[in-house]
Order: structure tokens, then C-alpha cells, then sequence
């Protein structure tokens, strides 16, 4: 119990990863995947920023009467990851809107309906 | 659109503080938390909110997409150039100690121009993004 | 200057001449700027490859922080050559672009088009020169979304559904190996991968090490299109514009391999591979994998869709030199990714010239073509040949490094495999060859008189029998190719003997 409660960051790390992961595979709708997508991204930023923690460290900024410090890397590198993928959700969206006008829905079933009967 | 008495007061009065803003965080980013990322976010949300508000053409007519794509541009050329400016003055690629006479000036003024380039290129993107989506369906 | 900056050049110069033709207006000027970007990349490319080839390796820090503290760009021999693969099919295949793109793409997405064509090959040759792990992800993500914008630029709307089904793939790979590169830093404190590879022996036998070695192997198997995460790849190979499908199939994936051969071998070591399945798991993915392509290859209907499963089945053969971990079948994997690089840029610039002139590239409206374009039906022979490893041309050389590396280790059905490969490549190559050659019927299918058809311009010619002919020289010269792959492949495998 004490063991769970302890990397509670990695639970809600796993919980998030498998909601996004999962809305990607079992929605059809294609903004709703690019939205799992988005979701399953959040969750690994979320693995970097909570193991970028150390215990009693204070933010990374020098102080004088400070001398603990959490560790500032992973958060510049998941502030490089935000934008990437920002950059794939923007895209992501674009390509649907494009796919709504060309196909007139954004639901894949139908898109593949449409494409198999050309 | 008219009518929206309220709205265009508040987000007239709101606009100039979300661009201060915007660059309080910008020039604060080199030493404390803040930088070119969010600075160009908050910047542009000034601008989406006054295209919410005020409409998309009359958006465009303060900036142009034109001029957008040339600021996104030069966001890059400028972060790009103070890498080059680091090779031509001896050091290797953005090493920011060179470009003043000593360490501690070369890193504030590398960081500040190239924190610079990275707000004006995400401020401009982030208009493009929306723009892009705005428009869309429209004509 | 240039000599002692050049690992960094190489990435920076496209870099920056991406958002200056982003600027330029459109029509000939951004083409023109982008060829000579390209052809100078291609150069310091060269020179590059002239410096390390003697077994040098070449670290450079960027912004003057030593690793493992800073970014460091690392140059062996391997990283050399596939930089040298990726800056001269871009160099190639430029020319070929002016034609090509002024036929298949809007003139007032010219300019954008140049630009997204430069990023994606800045971040290929960055993943080619970094030596941080992380750094490695940002460049396979700029030269990732800047192809998901090139292949939705297809005529067809089909190209827009390929390219969503990319750019989903393509985003859960990248996650997956953000998670893996997310738990190594966890449990290491370093991304240099220098740093890694020492520091990683000591906690080989934990469980997260091996979590995050298969993280990483997921996200790249799925990046690269190994069996049976490829789905994506058929697609977004056909409907893509003619010169974004000779690109990306020449480098894209390639580029995926060599990162996996480095994250393998130059991070983690033969060692973790030997003590888990992957071997075993690769040698099985990579068999089935030729075959299963292969046999869809057969049946394919549009010409481009089956040179894209006829990919994947070739990125089956470097998956087996990577499963056997030995200096052969690196060599081979190595060989491969360079000679499957110009055959299939070859192959598909044909398929280009004959979209040019037929408007067309399924295959019953390719009907008596050869005596029509007799100069690109006869690249496509030549191209077809080397794809099939008939001796004499490029492809023969990796088949038979591929078979060596097989023999050593005594694995007869991986041998039955390969040749059982070839002889299906002999099929499918033969069904476009027959219907071009043979079926000289009158072409009653085909919107345009079959009358208007004649041989493709020079300026698409020119380019394409340059390939031709690198496939015939490298199947006779392997200096360059094995010359340079097996010492890599002996530094990779490092004390083993």
C-alpha cells in the first residue's frame, strides 16, 4: 500500500497515458484522436516534470539561503516537447479540417466507406 | 458584433495590459522563470482576443498575414544568426561568452536575443495557427 | 573556419535557408536557392565523410558546454555515411523537383513546399549528427512533421487521410520513445548517449532499463514501418507527390533504421540484446515481414503502393542484419540502407517521369509504355534489377552480405527467406515489366490519347539515370559502401570478437 501511495506521480502518469492511448485506438471521430493524442503527450510530460522533483528542493532559481534545488533539465526539455507537440495537435487539426471539406465528415468509418467506393 | 458594448471596453482596457505582460515575461526570462515560449503565447492571446472580439478583418488590417509569415521568419533567422554571430566571432555555435567582452555580458545578451527571436516567431506562428483556422469555411 | 564547424554546418545551413525560401516568392526562386542549399549540404557532406573515414571521430559542443552537460554532435564513420545518403538524394532529387512539383503541386505553395522540403531534411541530417539522445528526438520530430505537411500536399484527398494516419503513428512512435528516453535520464542522469553507453552496463539488470529499451524499440519500429507496425507507410507512399515519395522513401526510414542500429549498439549494447528476445524477436519480425510485404506487393494495383510494400519488405532485410548482432549483418543492414536509398529513389523517379506524362500510376494504365519512354522504362529495368540483387548491381551486394552474415551463423531458413524475397521481388518487378513491354495493346483505359505520350523531359531524366547508373557503379565498386560499413559496423560491436 505504502508502495503505491509513494509513486502516486507514476499512477497518474499510467492512468492518464492508458485514457489517452485508448481514446486514440477505439474512437472513430478524428478530432476526438487527435484530442487522446494530446492527452497521451500531457502524460509523459507529466513523467518528466514529477521525476524532475527532488525531495525538499526548492524551484530552481539561485537564492542565497537556499541549497537544495530541484533539477531545472527536465522541464526545459519538456518545454521543447509542449511545442512539439503543440506544432502535431495544430497540424492534426488542419489535416481534419482539410479532411472535413474533401470528405464532408471527420468520422473514419465513413471516410473509409467513401474512399472504398471510388 | 454590434452591440458588444462591454466586451470591447474591458478587452480594449485588457489588451495593453497582456502585451506589457507578455513582455515582462519575455525580458524577465533570463533570470527567473518566463522566456520566449510563453512570452509569444501571451502575446498572441492579446491579438486572438481582439480578433474574438473586434472581428477577423479588422485583425488583419493591423497585421497582415503577409507580415506575419515574414516576422515568423525572421524569429528563426534571428535565433539562427546568433548561432552564426557566435562562429564568426571564434566560439562554436551559440556559444553566447563571445559575443561581449566577457562571459557573464555574452551569455545576457545571447540569451536576450535569442529568447527575442523565439517570441516573435511562437507570437507570430501562434496568429498564423488561428488565422488559419479562422478563416477557413469563410469565403 | 568551414573545417573545424562542419558536423554543425550540415544541420544549420538548411536550417536556415528553410525560412528564407518560406519568404521568397513563388516560382523558380525558392527551387533554385533550395538546390543550391542542398548541393553545398551535400558537399560539407562529403567532406565530412573524407574526414572520419580513416576511424576518427569528430565531437562538437554546441554553444561551448562539454558534454555530457551540453548538446554534443558526434561524427563517426556510420553517422558520416547516412549523412551522406540523406544530403545527396535531397541533392538528386532537387533537380528532378522543378518539373516534378511545377506539374503536381500549386504554384502559390511553392515556396512553402521548398521550405517544408529543407526542414524535413534538417531534421534528418540532425538525427544523423546528434549525439544526445534528446536532441535526436527533436530533430525526428521536425523532419516528421514537416513530412506529414509534404504528403498531404498529394492531388488525391486520399493523401490528407494518409497523412493524418502518419501523423498519428508517427506521434505515439515519438511518445513511446520519449517515454524510453524519459526513464534512461531517470535512471542514468545523462542524455548523451556517449555518456549512456558507460554508464548503462552497471544497471543493465534493472527492470526500468528494460522498459525503456522497449519503449524506444516500439517507437522506432513504428517510425521506421518494420512488420507489422507499417500500415502507415503504403499510403502515405502512394498518394504523397511524386518527389516527396522519392525523398522520404530514399531517407525517411532509413534514417529510423540507422537510429536504431545507434540506440542498440552505440547506447545500450549487444549485451542487453542477447540477454532478452530482441534478437530472436527481430529475426522473426524481419522474416515475416519480408515475406508478408512481398506477397502484398504482388497484388498491389497502383504501381506506387507496391514499391511501398516492396519497402517495408526491404526494411525487413535490415531488420534481420540487426537481428543477428554481428559484424556481418550490420555490414549488411549498413550496405543495405545505402543501396535501398538509390534503387528506390530510382524506381520511384520512373514512376514520377510516367506520372509526368500519363497522369497515372495504376498499373493497367502503364500498358505499352516502354515504347513510348523507352529511356525510363529502361531505368525502371535497371532500377527493378537492382531490387531483385541480380549480380552486377547495387542490391546484389547487401543480398549477399545479408546471406554471409546468415551462413555464418548457420540459419538456413533466413537464407531460404532472402532468396524466397527475391524471387517474389522477380514477380512483382516482372508484372509492371510485362504490362509495359508486352502489352502493347491500345491504351483504352487511359483518359489521355495514348498518341500525347512521349519520353520524359531531360531535366526528370537526367537525375533518374544518375541513380541508374550509382546502382550499376556500386554494384561493381563497393569501396565507398562496404569499405565504410564494415569498420563502422566492428566499431559499433566495439570488444566483441
Amino acid at each position: 500500500m505504502q508502495f503505491i501511495i509513494d509513486h502516486y506521480n507514476y499512477w497518474l502518469v499510467i492512468i492518464l497515458m492508458m485514457a489517452g492511448f485508448y481514446t486514440v485506438i477505439s474512437r472513430s471521430n478524428l478530432i476526438k484522436k487527435i484530442a487522446g493524442l494530446s492527452i497521451f503527450q500531457v502524460s509523459v510530460f507529466m513523467l518528466y516534470i514529477s521525476i524532475g522533483h527532488v525531495k525538499d528542493g526548492a524551484a530552481p532559481i539561485i537564492e542565497s539561503d537556499v541549497t537544495v534545488y530541484s533539477n531545472p533539465l527536465p522541464h526545459v526539455l519538456i518545454l521543447t516537447a509542449i511545442v512539439v507537440g503543440v506544432a502535431t495537435t495544430a497540424l492534426g487539426l488542419a489535416l481534419v479540417v482539410r479532411i472535413k471539406e474533401a470528405y464532408g465528415t471527420i468520422e473514419e468509418d465513413d471516410i473509409h466507406k467513401q474512399d472504398q467506393s471510388l | 458584433m454590434m452591440h458588444n458594448l462591454i466586451l470591447k471596453v474591458i478587452s480594449k482596457f485588457l489588451i495593453p495590459l497582456i502585451m506589457l505582460f507578455a513582455l515582462y515575461v519575455q525580458f524577465h526570462g533570463d533570470f527567473g522563470p518566463g522566456g520566449g515560449f510563453q512570452a509569444g503565447v501571451i502575446f498572441s492571446a492579446a491579438f486572438i482576443l481582439y480578433t474574438i472580439v473586434f472581428g477577423l478583418d479588422a485583425a488583419k488590417k493591423i497585421i497582415p498575414p503577409g507580415v506575419l509569415k515574414v516576422l515568423a521568419s525572421l524569429g528563426v533567422l534571428i535565433y539562427a544568426g546568433t548561432g552564426i554571430a557566435g562562429l564568426i566571432l571564434g566560439g562554436n555555435y551559440l556559444e553566447y561568452g563571445v559575443l561581449a567582452s566577457n562571459q557573464i555580458a555574452g551569455q545576457h545578451i545571447g540569451i536576450l536575443v535569442i529568447e527575442l527571436g523565439v517570441g516573435i516567431t511562437v507570437a507570430s506562428v501562434m496568429m498564423i495557427i488561428f488565422f488559419a483556422f479562422a478563416e477557413r469555411g469563410r469565403s | 573556419m568551414i573545417e573545424s564547424h562542419l558536423s554543425l554546418l550540415i544541420v544549420v545551413i538548411p536550417l536556415i535557408a528553410a525560412p528564407v525560401v518560406a519568404v521568397l516568392p513563388n516560382g523558380r526562386a525558392p527551387w533554385l536557392f533550395s538546390t543550391l542549399v542542398t548541393w553545398s549540404v551535400f558537399y560539407l557532406a562529403i567532406l565530412q565523410l573524407a574526414n572520419v573515414s580513416t576511424g576518427g571521430v569528430v565531437s562538437y559542443e554546441l554553444g561551448g558546454w562539454a558534454p555530457p552537460w551540453g548538446i554534443e554532435y558526434r561524427i563517426d564513420s556510420v553517422n558520416a555515411l547516412v549523412a551522406l545518403i540523406v544530403s545527396g538524394i535531397a541533392a538528386i532529387s532537387l533537380p528532378y523537383a522543378l518539373t516534378s512539383v511545377a506539374k503536381e503541386i500549386p504554384e502559390k505553395q511553392t515556396s512553402l513546399f521548398y521550405a517544408a522540403f529543407l526542414l524535413c531534411l534538417t531534421g534528418l541530417l540532425g538525427i544523423t549528427q546528434t549525439g544526445d539522445i534528446f536532441n535526436l528526438f527533436v530533430f525526428l520530430e521536425i523532419s516528421s512533421l514537416s513530412s506529414y505537411a509534404l504528403i498531404s500536399l498529394g492531388r488525391q484527398r486520399q493523401a490528407l487521410t494518409a497523412s493524418y494516419q502518419y501523423l498519428i503513428m508517427g506521434t505515439i512512435g515519438a511518445t513511446f520513445f520519449l517515454i524510453g528516453v524519459g526513464l534512461l535520464y531517470a535512471m542514468t542522469g545523462t542524455l548523451n548517449m556517449q555518456d549512456l553507453s558507460q554508464r548503462l552496463p552497471e544497471i543493465f539488470e534493472h527492470r526500468t532499463i528494460h522498459t525503456a529499451f522497449a519503449f524506444i524499440m516500439v517507437g522506432f519500429a513504428l517510425k521506421l514501418a518494420m512488420f507489422p507496425l507499417h500500415l502507415w507507410l503504403p499510403n502515405a507512399y502512394t498518394y504523397a507527390p511524386s518527389i516527396v515519395t522519392i525523398f522520404l522513401a530514399a531517407t525517411a526510414t532509413k534514417v529510423a533504421v540507422y537510429v536504431m542500429i545507434r540506440v542498440i549498439f552505440g547506447v545500450f549494447s549487444l549485451h542487453l540484446i542477447e540477454s532478452t528476445p530482441t534478437d530472436e524477436l527481430f529475426l522473426l519480425l524481419g522474416m515475416a515481414g519480408v515475406i508478408a510485404a512481398s506477397i502484398s506487393a504482388i497484388y498491389q494495383t497502383n504501381a506506387k503502393r507496391l514499391f511501398a510494400y516492396s519497402s517495408v519488405a526491404q526494411i525487413g532485410y535490415m531488420v534481420l542484419g540487426i537481428g543477428f548482432g554481428s559484424v556481418l549483418g550490420l555490414t549488411a543492414s549498413f550496405v543495405h540502407i545505402f543501396n535501398h536509398a538509390i534503387m528506390k529513389a530510382a524506381l520511384f523517379m520512373a514512376l514520377g517521369a510516367i506520372l509526368y506524362r500519363t497522369g497515372s500510376n495504376q498499373v493497367k494504365d502503364m500498358r505499352g509504355l516502354a515504347h513510348k519512354m523507352p529511356w525510363t522504362f529502361a531505368a525502371f529495368v535497371i532500377g527493378g534489377l537492382s531490387l531483385i540483387g541480380v549480380p552486377g548491381t547495387a542490391g546484389f551486394i547487401s543480398k549477399w552480405y545479408l546471406v554471409l552474415a546468415a551462413l555464418e551463423q548457420q540459419s538456413w531458413i533466413v537464407v531460404a527467406v532472402i532468396l524466397t524475397g527475391s524471387l517474389l521481388a522477380v514477380a512483382y518487378v516482372w508484372k509492371l515489366v510485362e504490362i509495359m513491354y508486352f502489352n502493347s495493346g491500345p491504351n483504352a483505359s487511359s483518359k489521355t490519347s495514348s498518341e500525347d505520350i512521349k519520353e520524359a523531359p531531360l531535366s526528370l531524366l537526367l537525375p533518374l539515370w544518375l541513380l541508374v547508373i550509382a546502382n550499376i557503379y556500386f554494384g561493381f565498386d563497393t569501396s565507398l559502401t562496404v569499405g565504410i560499413a564494415e569498420p563502422a559496423a566492428t566499431m559499433l560491436l566495439g570488444d566483441k570478437p
